[in-house]
């Protein structure tokens, strides 16, 4: 039953994620990649990290998500006169499908070369019944406090720098 | 309950670390980009998560997960503000296109 589930989410984040490889119209793939997303937090469920995949939930598809979907609404307008300036378009088009196949395939392929390759000596029970909520909020509040704090000034500052950046600084266009 | 071995989650991770790999070589879009690696980015993830089932005392594996979706967020709200900037500067959002600093 668990199995099946894996099986099933999995191959949805993967088909997805292919989806989003294959697809030539951005704003399908950003809905693709939400499907992915969706299928990766079930993952985590399945592996017992519930307070994890309701954050994967919460920050990716209802906020990162619809940033990049503003962000490919505001940039979609495409140059139509601009396309017949540019001759080699093609081909560059082509040559950069093709190391990138190569590159996904080669790195697949070596990777699950080692992945079967290896032999993991797991020690210790794999205890998954239990919320992991209790725990995480006490190792992020005692021993791993310097990294919390680290994470929230990085956010200011990301904030900050977003807004300043975005910031419309020529008035007239 | 059967017990999910640890190899297929590391199998998913694989395959979607290289799907977001080719994505961020293949898309000619700066947005395009920003998707493969946010999918690369989860694929760690699941990697991190499969490996701290096994730590259910201090789950370290969790935890760095979790900051790296708090990096995850702040990386993708600068750099959507950056190619904002670019494509109002080059009025293109083609990576090839932008070769030059200032125009």
């Amino acid at each position: 039953m668990e199995l099946a589930a894996f099986y099933g989410f999995s191959g949805l984040a993967i088909i997805s994620a292919l989806f989003i490889l294959f697809s030539r119209n951005l704003i399908y793939a950003a809905f693709a990649l939400f499907l992915a997303f969706l299928g990766v937090a079930a993952l985590y469920v399945l592996a017992g990290a519930d307070f994890l995949a309701v954050t994967q939930i919460m920050v990716y598809v209802g906020g990162i998500l619809v940033l990049l979907i503003f962000g490919i609404m505001l940039t979609q307008k495409a140059d139509k006169s601009a396309a017949s300036t540019a001759p080699n378009r093609v081909i560059v088009s082509i040559k950069r499908q093709f190391w990138g196949f190569l590159v996904g395939t080669s790195l697949f392929v070596f990777l699950s070369y080692i992945i079967a390759t290896s032999n993991f000596k797991m020690t210790g029970e794999t205890n998954i019944s239990r919320s992991t909520l209790k725990t995480i909020g006490v190792e992020l509040m005692t021993s791993h406090l310097l990294p919390f704090e680290i994470a929230a000034i990085l956010l200011l500052v990301a904030l900050i720098g977003a807004a300043y950046l975005a910031l419309n600084r020529n008035p007239a266009s | 309950m059967t017990i999910i071995p640890v190899e297929h989650y590391l199998i998913v991770a694989a395959a979607l670390f290289c799907i977001g790999l080719a994505i961020a070589i293949t898309k000619q879009h700066l947005i395009g980009i920003l998707l493969g690696i946010e999918l690369m980015l989860n694929a760690v993830n699941i990697n991190l998560i499969a490996f701290s089932r096994h730590d259910p005392e201090k789950i370290g594996g969790q935890l760095f997960a979790l900051f790296v979706i708090v990096v995850a967020a702040a990386e993708v709200t600068v750099a959507l503000a950056i190619i904002l900037r670019v494509y109002g500067h080059f009025r293109t959002v083609e990576p090839d296109r932008v070769d030059e600093l200032k125009k």
